[in-house]
């Protein structure tokens, strides 16, 4: 078999795993725009902050120790205890259940009813202010974020593919991993939505909300349920790509990554998130393995976008979007 | 009432305000975004310079330092408004030191217009080491294109002065700044008959998983790493990932701090980087900085940064901008000199490791000499390598020359096309 044959194979497989990591973030975007409508902005920033509260929590860190420092004089940095990866997990999805709250509470319940981009709005202010908010309780160093998830070439892989081709396939243990929780975080959204009851009130909030609140749906309740769940899906994908890059500032800016996935799958699909994802990762990765070097390389960032330009032509709605049809 | 309004108001600027003789350098930092882990320890150390001036010697010359912070995020524009600011504060800035490329480029025309020098240390227009065309801006001690010329000294040397038919990547931001070294990679390549491929990243370059295929199937010899941010830290955890052989990857000064190795754990153990100033804290000069800064609860930010290599990088940089300060106040015979003047002080600076020392500074930074056609010393640095068991990266040479004839041709060349492009005649 040629060479470029196996690198291609290399290339592909590659490609996939990072389609998995796209579709963690857009995942969280699809959730919110499902059950209310809003395009949220801030859902990379989501991940940065859970991101940074896990980091926070598992390291001891005082939060707003800066600050305490500044107006008390203090010297105030760790309590001086550890808190084991699990428990501090699940002490920070507690804490994006509070964000969600405040946030609705805030900003989302004194805006039910308005335009869109009204909503869309909000969302960009929410980025700036939680990203701000994360520096001031965190601080802004680069932080190593360990909760035990493996790293680095996969032997296994590696010899299999050594033995089958004569050349060692690198696949990240990392991104095996990663497509283990998205493959359990989708099936469990899906039947969620499809199967439970706050499932399905979510789809009705989303598809009309005056008429969910006429059959008694709580849409305050709603917001919240789906806010939190666009936090958890944000603390995962901020687990993910806290461990690949360390949880920095520059963690926010994997939403850019997922913007094509969601214009490619449709903003409203559980399932078009992943799909979208792989095409995008694939394609990406591949034009870039076949063109890249032709034109100077650096080609992924703006080919995504441009594949996901081309199936808007042809789908308005993403791939696995709901049809808009408006009638007079 | 409106009269006692117009008192308090005055009153109250003049108790607030700094004195109308003091030296003002604005401290153009950035402290949030996603560079800031960058921006942080720079500022905290070009200010607690400054901080331990005021403390113990009452400023210099007799003058206090009046440190305008004004946060840039890293972002041009907002550096441009920076400048646009602050260039009036108190008597008016007397220097400009951005840590930025790209906010560089943008003052060059405009600190020119103004007369105000500006000192890109180390980054911004590399051909501005030609005094003659860049009357206004210095890059001393050394610049992009002496960095590739460093690591490629250091592969020749590592290999016994032949490295023909190497095959060497650079792996690179895809910006303004990351192409900085190719054309010198390139001459070198010539000179010594290795083979140059060429690997682009975009911002801000979370994602380098075909880069990092590319290499791993390219097999070359060395990496050498222009990167800045989040490009860095991938880009080690990407090598440790694909067992790259960390001695044989080498990052420019701007690639090498600790958060940019720490997150990859033992595995970044061996990483190196150049660098053109020297590292750690076992310096006299940090003793008088705990005394009379950070026990003084007066050191900038959350005074953590102490040693790190960024916190020297702007400790350095304040270093040379008072020592210019100096030189100017004794060519003028003025204490209190404006931007003109302290251009006098920078063309006229001369580092000498008598005067280091005597700073508490020993062998802390290679010694050069500005002059009115060098405004960009002589191109030293040294090669430093990261053990993340001690957490620190330690110089593992001295400091030694880049390929001046490669280097000084280049300059040559690219100062001359920008004197054409602007209609500059070399004034010496």
């Amino acid at each position: 078999m040629p060479d470029s044959v196996i690198f291609g194979m290399e290339v592909f497989l590659n490609g996939l795993m990072a389609g998995v990591l796209y579709a963690l973030v857009a995942l969280g975007f699809v959730l919110i725009y499902k059950a209310s409508g809003i395009f949220n902005y801030a859902q990379g920033v989501l991940a940065l902050f859970a991101a940074l509260t896990l980091v926070g929590i598992m390291e001891g860190q005082v939060p707003f120790g800066h600050l305490i420092n500044a107006v008390f004089g203090t010297n105030l940095h760790h309590f001086g205890w550890e808190v084991p990866a699990l428990l501090a997990i699940a002490l920070t999805a507690l804490v994006m259940v509070g964000l969600a709250w405040v946030v609705n509470r805030l900003v989302f319940h004194h805006l039910v009813g308005q335009d869109p981009i009204i909503l869309f709005m909000a969302t960009i202010g929410l980025a700036y202010f939680l990203e701000g908010f994360g520096d001031v309780t965190w601080g802004a160093d680069i932080r190593k974020l360990d909760v035990g998830l493996p790293q680095g070439l996969n032997p296994w892989i590696d010899e299999v593919t050594y033995n089958l081709f004569g050349y060692g396939f690198f696949i990240d243990n990392l991104d095996l991993v990663a497509t283990v929780v998205a493959a359990i975080l989708v099936v469990a959204l899906v039947a969620f939505a499809q199967y439970s009851k706050h499932g399905r009130a979510m789809r009705a909030v989303a598809d009309d909300h005056q008429a969910a609140l006429s059959v008694g749906i709580s849409l305050n309740f709603i917001w919240v349920m789906v806010w939190s769940l666009a936090g958890f899906v944000a603390l995962v994908a901020g687990i993910m790509w806290g461990t690949k890059m360390g949880v920095q500032f520059s963690l926010s800016l994997i939403a850019l990554k997922a913007l094509p996935v969601l214009m490619l799958g449709g903003f409203t699909s559980i399932p078009g998130a992943i799909v979208g994802g792989l095409i995008i990762g694939v394609g990406e990765k591949m034009f870039e393995f076949a063109i890249g070097p032709l034109v100077g390389g650096a080609t992924e960032n703006w080919f995504a976008y441009m594949l996901a330009l081309v199936f808007l032509v042809f789908r308005p709605q993403g791939l696995f979007g709901e049809k808009i049809i408006e009638r007079v | 009432m409106k009269q006692t309004l117009k008192i308090a108001a005055i009153a109250a600027l003049m108790a607030t305000g700094p004195a109308l003789a003091d030296l003002t350098i604005p401290d153009t930092s950035y402290r949030t975004g996603p560079y800031a882990p960058n921006g942080i320890p720079f500022s905290d150390g070009y200010q607690d310079y400054f901080t331990l001036l005021n403390e113990r010697d009452g400023g210099i010359g007799g003058e206090r330092i009046n440190l305008v912070e004004c946060e840039t995020a890293y972002n041009t524009e907002k550096g441009v408004e920076c400048y646009e600011a602050t260039k009036s504060a108190g008597n008016g800035a007397l220097l400009y030191q951005p840590l930025s490329t790209g906010i560089a480029y943008q003052l060059i025309p405009k600190a020119t217009a103004d007369g105000i020098p500006l000192h890109t240390m180390g980054y911004g227009r590399t051909s501005a080491k030609n005094g003659s065309v860049f009357e206004w801006v210095f890059n001393y001690p050394a610049n992009y294109w002496d960095a590739a010329s460093h690591a490629i000294t250091h592969i020749l040397e590592q290999n016994g002065g032949d490295i023909s038919g190497k095959k060497i990547t650079l792996l690179y931001h895809n910006s303004a700044y990351g192409k900085e070294p190719i054309r010198t990679l390139e001459e070198l390549g010539r000179k010594h008959g290795y083979e140059l491929t060429t690997v682009p990243v975009d911002h801000p370059g979370q994602e380098q998983k075909s880069q990092w295929l590319q290499i791993r199937r390219d097999r070359p010899d060395y990496v050498i790493m222009w990167g800045w941010g989040a490009m860095n830290q991938v880009a080690v955890q990407e090598a440790v990932n694909i067992r790259f052989p960390m001695e044989n990857f080498i990052g420019n000064w701007y690639s090498g701090a600790e958060s940019d190795v720490r997150g990859a754990g033992a595995g970044a153990t061996g990483y190196k980087t150049v660098t053109f100033h020297s590292l750690g804290r076992d310096y006299p000069l940090y003793d008088e900085i705990q005394r009379y800064v950070v026990d003084a609860g007066k050191a900038a930010g959350a005074g953590d940064q102490l040693g790190t290599v960024l916190y020297n990088r702007g400790l350095y940089a304040a270093m040379l901008a008072a020592e210019a300060i100096r030189t100017a106040q004794e060519i003028h015979g003025v204490s209190a000199i404006n931007a003109a003047q302290l251009r006098d002080g920078m063309e006229n600076l001369e580092m000498t490791e008598a005067r280091m020392a005597a700073l508490g500074l020993p062998n802390f930074g290679p010694e050069f000499k500005v002059t009115c056609e060098n405004h960009g010393g002589n191109g030293y640095g040294a090669i430093a390598q990261w053990d993340a068991a001690a957490d620190e990266f330690r110089l593992i040479t001295d400091y030694f020359q880049s390929d001046q004839e490669i280097v000084s041709s280049l300059i040559a060349e690219d100062s001359a096309a920008y004197a054409a492009e602007n209609g500059i005649t070399p004034r010496c």
